[in-house]
């Protein structure tokens, strides 16, 4: 039996094409139409479950290329019409539950109605009851710290050559973050989470890298960025962005279904202009005051209002909620990354 | 920052006539930017020559002009009428060129007219091909490498595969793909030698790639969107229009993609069309990753009305906002209503499109396609799989049996289809393998089956066995349609669109709550030969009409071109195809009130008996009088009751028996297989051999051919038992040429008072003895003698009605509506019957240009794919505009040449004289100078082609050098190689007008004599005019 139980109880049928047994995790949609191998590799999507909206998922393939990091982070796919061979194999090898056939549109508007939902996506003969039972044992993804398990445990370098120096920190960073600091000019270093101000503040600029989870039981991440801000220039995008947020005083909160597409048009109010973004996130950062007037927002989501970036002059920071990165995505936002580095290089005289 | 507040007054100009490459689309794109522009308060004025449209009906714009499409008249409006600003992109390749054409002249300077939407500059950087190319560089972006070449020697350094086009030959002719420098050498030697001017473009060929396009949008303060990304299964090679293509593109990864978005971007840019909507497509190698950007056309475009219904986001209504000065974070999605216009749409659907052709009404044309479009109309198809949506679309087609066309069969891939598509359709024939037995299918197997796309139909024809069988089974099995809704943001936001489609095995989406009563509304599914946009109008006029009395209109169709799959025409539009699985499904959720199937053509009366057999009630003229009317058994009964006549006709199951009947009722006859409509297939016979030639169909129908008859077209109200007769129009051609394509007068100038009465007579003993209840269409031949023979009645909506509803200010289909409720023709309001009083012209436009190889002349088999029209206070001038608008323009001085069968030399005597009276210099060939010299007449003969002697020009030469401004030959036979044809083709390659009936010609040298210059007037004068008169009579 292949389906997908949420913790409320619902149950959703569809044919298994991936490994078999089941995957606990928060059962989210992402929006995107292209891009599904990205989204599988991204660490942003640990121990989640995700619900393609693309009617069709698979179509062109796999690639080592297009991973995201060294190995898949989303515990289950959840299909309307899967494409194989290549991609379900590959999802197959690598332990990941896989279902197809799956009525997506009717999970996402339950999901978009109800919130992002403790669920278990099932390919063996556990019983409904027990699955749902289990989906509704897990934790919340409000509350969880998952940085951890997904971050380098040594640094590493990703780049060696370059006119600038940039440390990354490593929440569950994307491969797209590294090869765009790279294409901009920077040395890249890849720290682990818990890396020190000290060490951090020597480069010219830190980045903040994105990652999963709920941003506020990382108060020793949180500690860190406070002791960091103003000592060199930092740019946080996604969760780095919210522990930038919070490391200045702002709150973060749980979105009810995130934001999870390819679409999303941000505000830049500097300029005026929208940015059509990236995004992937289930948490967002609350404004001073509201988004629209408070003096540090840079970015607002044209979509629901959410603070989508914060600009920090005097701390020499700024941060982004959405993915400049791309990868998978629109490249709009791919200018202000480079910029940053532009920025950043032009400030130590390179 | 909001809405301009220095304009006033916008004026949009439309794309004429329906035209091969240009269709209903830039009716839905001038409908959606006027809505908008008049919400915004601006006031509004409308060029379009084109009767059939919605966006020249005389509510839908301040001021409207049906003006033929040229710098003249165009110009001529703006003068009058003084809008601050001309908005060129919603009227396709026409309006853009008008546009281009008066600013160069400094038309819109003179007259103070600011051209917003697209400068002039960003127009010429797309349209001019050494700009483009500039342009296209500076994003370090290729074009496909291209040169003009005159002469072989030019050929040094053109690289191999090229694909070569001759300038100015019909429909492309003799062009092609060069594979080898040696076919290069060949190709360009013949394209030389066919095109007029010796001129050739050989270009880089990338036939074979993959071929993508991108509708792209941008706003004054450069934020850019992607609207949609469209794949085509027929790679490069073979025009974006004739392939088969899907939204969203399916097989490229997310890196591949994002840098065509990239490109699309920069191009929009670099050409700098900074407020609207413009669509650009790429080829891409699917082995090396290489891309070219093959054109860019800065407007709204075919492509641009497929994605905005794909997508429901409403490109040209956002264009149009565009262009008065909203930025895209301003203007709301209608769809969703609470995210903004920047918000790109996400599928969780696909999407598509299939091509419709008519090779089959061009005998001899080639069909292979290539780089020059050659399909009449499109279907859509939406479904939550590739395959779901792909059968959709494809049985939409309603192609005729035997139809020979791309795709006629599943197995019919094209080559080079990606991988991707061919397993998809692969996968749809296994299923279609696998049906077995019905009875024993249980619903896990009904499941699969339907998620495989297949209809009842199909899994009929592949178990043997009927639709109803299959409909029943799998209805016992529990198995039901489920609709979703199009909300362009896969579910992120709650919307509350009215935009549907169906699947399989999924939950159902928003049901129909609400107490007013309902009508579904059929539509007419794909544009054709023979049923074209005028069905599309009517559905759309229903529709608002059954709004306006309190109902709730649903609408049901497949044409991606329409007004009528605006999700904001209707309360609700089920993007579905026009069978009777669908409509029954989409019955049985809305459970209406009744059925509308009189305004989308033969397309829902061929449903008429299945609904009412689903228990459902038809609004207005009910099934049995539909079938009444086309059953020729019982037709002829009913004639013959009621003392009416009709040509003498038999059926026959074999030629010689054919030839029988033809010998018992006399020749000439008119044969043609029994079952087919729209004139297909159907020709004069005058002999038994003629008889015989008729390829073998299973039942022949034999009609006495009436000669030399005055047809007439009428379209009349009726409430079952009262008639209302709207118009008796009359066609310029003899019976024999089909009623859609001969011009149409109204009102009918050569009849008597006596003959319109007795006309009216016999359609209200039709409408009564028929039982008709709304709209129902006579078309009758007047001989000589006076006898009036009933040729055929149509209880439904006609091609005529919106050219009536124009030109006498009746509206039609409102009224019709009101029958089908109920109401009474009394209780109307019309105004009374009288013929009106300014004159109008229906002129309608061939597209013989496109297939060459096929005889360009006029018969009983309909062949144009559109119209125009245009009024005056004389038939002359009436006639004279609508040629010009139908891009005829009539000569006023120069040459004729004048080549006319033997049996009519006579007739031709008054003609030529006239013509040569208005000082036209007169060529003819022999057997038709002798007899004009006979006469008295100046003419000068020459020779055919078959005569040609070394050094003497032939006709053809004279036609092609320029030295004729009009060809007027009748046609001699069938035999497609004549003379007359080699004529004919000489005078469309050259774009001379060429008139290929008597009564036609004399119609055409009378308009010559007599036409005046008059001035443009509006539409709403005209109609306030004409009622204001009738009202008072
Ligand atoms: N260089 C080329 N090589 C191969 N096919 C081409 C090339 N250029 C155009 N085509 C084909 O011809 C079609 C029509 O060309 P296009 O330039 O788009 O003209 P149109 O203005 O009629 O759309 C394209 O859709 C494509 O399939
Ligand atoms: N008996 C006839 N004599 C002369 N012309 C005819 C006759 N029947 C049909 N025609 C011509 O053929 C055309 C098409 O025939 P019609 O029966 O109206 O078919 P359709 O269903 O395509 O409209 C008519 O418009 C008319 O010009
Ligand atoms: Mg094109
Ligand atoms: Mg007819």
């Amino acid at each position: 039996m292949s389906y997908l139980a949420l913790a409320d109880g619902t149950v959703w049928h569809g044919e298994s094409v991936g490994a078999e047994g089941h995957a606990l995790g928060e059962a989210v949609f992402t929006t995107g139409m292209s891009g599904y191998q990205e989204a599988v590799t991204d660490p942003s999507f640990e121990d989640q479950l995700i619900c393609f909206t693309a009617p069709m998922v698979g179509n062109y393939g796999v690639d080592e290329e297009r991973n995201e990091s060294a190995r898949t982070h989303a515990r289950a796919v959840l299909m309307r019409e899967a494409r194989g061979p290549e991609w379900t194999d590959w999802l197959r090898e690598r332990g990941i539950v896989a279902l197809t056939g799956i009525d997506t549109r009717s999970l996402v508007l339950h999901l978009r109605d109800e919130g992002a939902a403790p669920g278990i996506a099932v390919a063996s003969e556990l019983a409904v009851e027990d699955a749902v039972e289990l989906a509704a044992g897990q934790p919340s993804m409000l509350g969880r710290a998952l940085v951890e398990d997904v971050s380098t445990a040594e640094p590493y370098v990703f780049a060696e050559e370059g006119r600038v120096r940039i440390g990354v920190v490593d929440y569950g960073v994307k491969n797209s973050v590294l090869r765009r600091l790279a294409k901009a000019g920077a040395t890249v270093t890849v720290h682990p989470h818990d890396t020190d101000a000290d060490e951090l503040a020597g480069y010219d600029g830190v980045l903040l890298s994105p990652g999963p989870g709920d941003p506020e039981p990382l108060e020793a991440q949180a500690d860190t960025v406070r002791d960091l801000l103003g000592r060199t220039h930092v740019l946080g995008i996604c969760l780095g962005h919210q522990l930038i947020a919070r490391a200045t005083g702002h709150e973060t909160y749980k979105l009810p279904f995130g934001h999870r597409g390819a679409n999303h048009p941000v505000h830049e109010r500097l300029t005026g202009r929208v940015l059509v973004t990236s995004q992937n996130h289930g948490f967002a950062v609350r404004p001073k005051s509201g988004a629209g007037e408070a003096a540090e927002v840079s970015h607002v989501s044209l979509y629901d209002g959410t603070v989508e970036g914060l600009d920090l002059p005097e701390l020499r920071a700024r941060s982004l909620q959405f993915h400049p990165e791309a990868g998978p995505g629109p490249h709009d936002a791919w200018p202000l990354l480079e910029a940053w580095v532009n920025e950043v290089a032009e400030a130590v005289g390179a | 920052m909001p809405r301009r507040s220095d304009i006033e007054s916008i004026c949009i100009v439309g794309s004429g006539p329906i035209v091969i490459g240009q269709a209903a689309e830039f009716d839905y794109a001038g409908c959606q930017a006027l809505k908008v522009l008049r919400e915004d308060g601006f006031r509004t004025i409308v060029v379009n020559s084109n009767p059939a449209t919605i966006m020249t009906d005389p509510g839908f714009a301040d001021r409207t002009y049906l003006e033929p499409l040229d710098a003249e008249s165009v110009a001529d409006v703006l003068r009058i009428e003084r809008p601050d600003a001309l908005l060129p992109t919603m009227g396709g390749q026409t309006a853009l060129n008008l546009a281009r054409e008066l600013a160069t002249a400094g038309v819109l300077d003179e007259l103070g007219i600011e051209l917003i939407g697209a400068r002039l500059e960003a127009i010429e950087r797309a349209e001019d091909r050494l700009k483009f190319k500039e342009a296209v560089e500076t994003c370090g972006l290729k074009v496909p490498e291209s040169a003009i070449v005159t002469s072989l020697d030019q050929l040094a350094g053109l690289t191999v595969p090229a694909v070569v086009r001759p300038a100015f030959t019909l429909g492309g002719h003799g062009g092609g793909f060069a594979m080898t420098e040696e076919e290069l050498y060949r190709q360009v030697e013949r394209g030389i030698s066919e095109s007029p001017i010796g001129q050739v473009l050989v270009e880089e060929s990338v036939r074979g790639w993959d071929e993508f396009e991108l509708e792209v949008v941008r706003d004054r303060i450069d934020n850019v969107v992607i609207v949609c990304s469209i794949e085509n299964l027929d790679p490069m090679g073979v025009h974006t229009g004739d392939s088969v293509t899907v939204a969203p593109q399916m097989t490229l990864p997310d890196e591949a993609y994002q840098e065509l978005r990239d490109a699309a971007a920069a191009v929009i840019r670099a050409v700098g069309v900074d407020t609207g909507g413009s669509n650009i497509q790429f080829a891409r190698s699917r082995e090396t990753g290489e891309v070219r950007v093959i054109e860019m056309n800065p407007r709204v475009s075919r492509s641009s009305a497929l994605a905005s219904k794909a997508t429901g986001y409403p490109i040209a209504k956002v264009a149009a906002r565009l262009a008065v000065g909203y930025t895209l974070d301003e203007i709301p999605n209608d769809l969703t209503g609470t995210t903004p216009a920047s918000f790109e749409p996400t599928l969780d659907y696909v999407v598509v499109k299939f091509p419709r052709f008519a090779f089959e009404k061009f005998p001899g044309a080639d069909r292979t396609l290539g780089t020059q479009m050659k399909s009449v109309g499109e279907t859509m198809g939406i479904g939550r799989t590739f395959a779901e949506a792909f059968l959709k679309a494809y049985r939409s087609r309603e192609l005729d049996a035997g139809a020979a066309t791309p795709w006629q069969l599943l197995a019919d891939v094209p080559e080079d289809v990606h991988p991707f598509f061919r397993r998809e359709v692969e996968g749809i024939r296994e299923a279609l393998g696998g049906v077995g037995d019905v009875e024993s299918l249980a619903a896990g197997d009904w499941l699969r089956l339907k998620r495989a796309g297949l209809s009842d139909a199909d899994i009929a024809a592949a178990a043997g066995t009927t639709e109803t069988t299959v409909r029943r089974r799998r209805r016992e099995c529990g198995v039901r349609p489920a609709y979703r809704r199009v909300d362009s943001c896969a579910g992120e936001v709650e919307a509350a669109s009215n935009y549907y489609y169906s699947t399989w095995g999924e939950v159902d989406e928003a049901a129909p709550t609400g107490d007013r009563p309902r009508v579904v509304i059929l539509g007419s599914g794909p544009n054709r030969i023979g049923q074209g946009i005028e069905f599309d109008y009517c559905c759309v006029h229903a529709v608002t009409t059954y709004r306006e009395l309190g109902y709730e209109a649903v609408m049901v169709n497949c044409n991606p071109e329409t007004v009528s799959t605006d999700y904001d025409t209707s309360d609700r539009l089920y993007f579905e195809p026009l069978d009777a699985e669908s409509v029954l499904a989409i019955c049985e959720r809305e459970r209406p009130d009744g059925v509308v199937i009189q305004f989308g053509g033969q397309t829902p009366l061929k449903l008429a008996r299945a609904i009412e057999d689903a228990g459902y009630r038809i609004l207005g003229t009910p099934f049995d009088a539909v079938d009444l009317a086309e059953d020729r058994e019982r037709f002829a009964g009913l004639l013959r009751a009621h003392g009416l006549r009709s040509p003498e006709w038999g059926i026959a199951a074999s030629p010689d028996e054919a030839v029988e009947i033809a010998e018992r009722i006399g020749y000439p006859v008119l044969v043609r297989p029994s079952y087919v409509l729209g004139g297909r297939a159907m020709r004069v016979c005058y002999t038994p051999d003629e008889v015989r030639e008729m390829p073998p169909f299973e039942r022949i129908l034999v009609d006495r051919f009436v000669e030399h008859a005055v047809e007439v077209d009428v379209d009349a109200l009726c409430d079952g038992v009262d008639t209302y007769v709207a118009a008796v129009m009359q066609h310029v051609e003899e019976a024999g040429v089909h009623s859609g394509d001969s011009a149409c007068v109204l009102p009918a100038p050569s009849l008597s008072f006596a003959q319109t009465q007795e006309i009216a007579r016999v359609v209200r003993i039709l409408g009564r003895a028929l039982g008709a209840v709304g709209l129902l269409n006579v078309q009758l031949a007047v001989t000589g003698d006076g006898e009036v023979y009933v040729i055929e009645a149509n209880p439904r909506a006609s091609r005529t009605v919106p050219f009536v509803s124009k030109a006498t200010g009746v509206e039609l289909v409102k009224a019709a509506c009101r029958l089908a409720l109920g109401a009474k023709v009394p209780e109307l309001g019309l105004p009374p019957e009288r013929p009106p009083r300014q004159w109008s012209v229906k002129a309608a436009v061939l597209p013989f240009a496109r297939f060459p190889g096929s005889d360009p002349v006029l018969g009983p088999e309909m062949r144009s794919t559109g119209e125009v029209m245009a009024s005056a206070a004389d038939l002359s001038t009436a006639l004279d505009k609508a040629e010009r608008a139908a891009g005829r323009r009539l000569p006023r001085s120069g040459s004729v040449f004048i080549s006319i069968r033997e049996p009519d030399h006579q007739q031709a005597v008054p003609i030529a004289a006239t013509l040569v009276g208005l000082g036209f210099e007169l060529y003819a060939t022999e057997g038709t100078a002798a007899t004009l010299a006979a006469a008295g007449i100046e003419v000068e003969p020459v020779r055919k082609l078959s005569e040609a002697t070394d050094g003497e020009p032939t006709v053809v030469d004279l036609i092609r050098r320029g030295r004729c401004d009009l060809v007027i030959n009748t046609p001699e036979g069938r035999n497609a190689r004549s003379d007359g044809y080699a004529i004919r083709e000489a005078a469309l390659a050259r774009r001379v007008p060429c008139i290929t009936t008597l009564s036609g010609a004399a119609a055409a040298v009378h308009a010559i004599a007599t036409a005046r210059a008059e001035q443009a007037m509006s539409l709403q004068e005209r109609i306030d005019a004409e009622l204001g008169v009738t009202q008072s009579a």
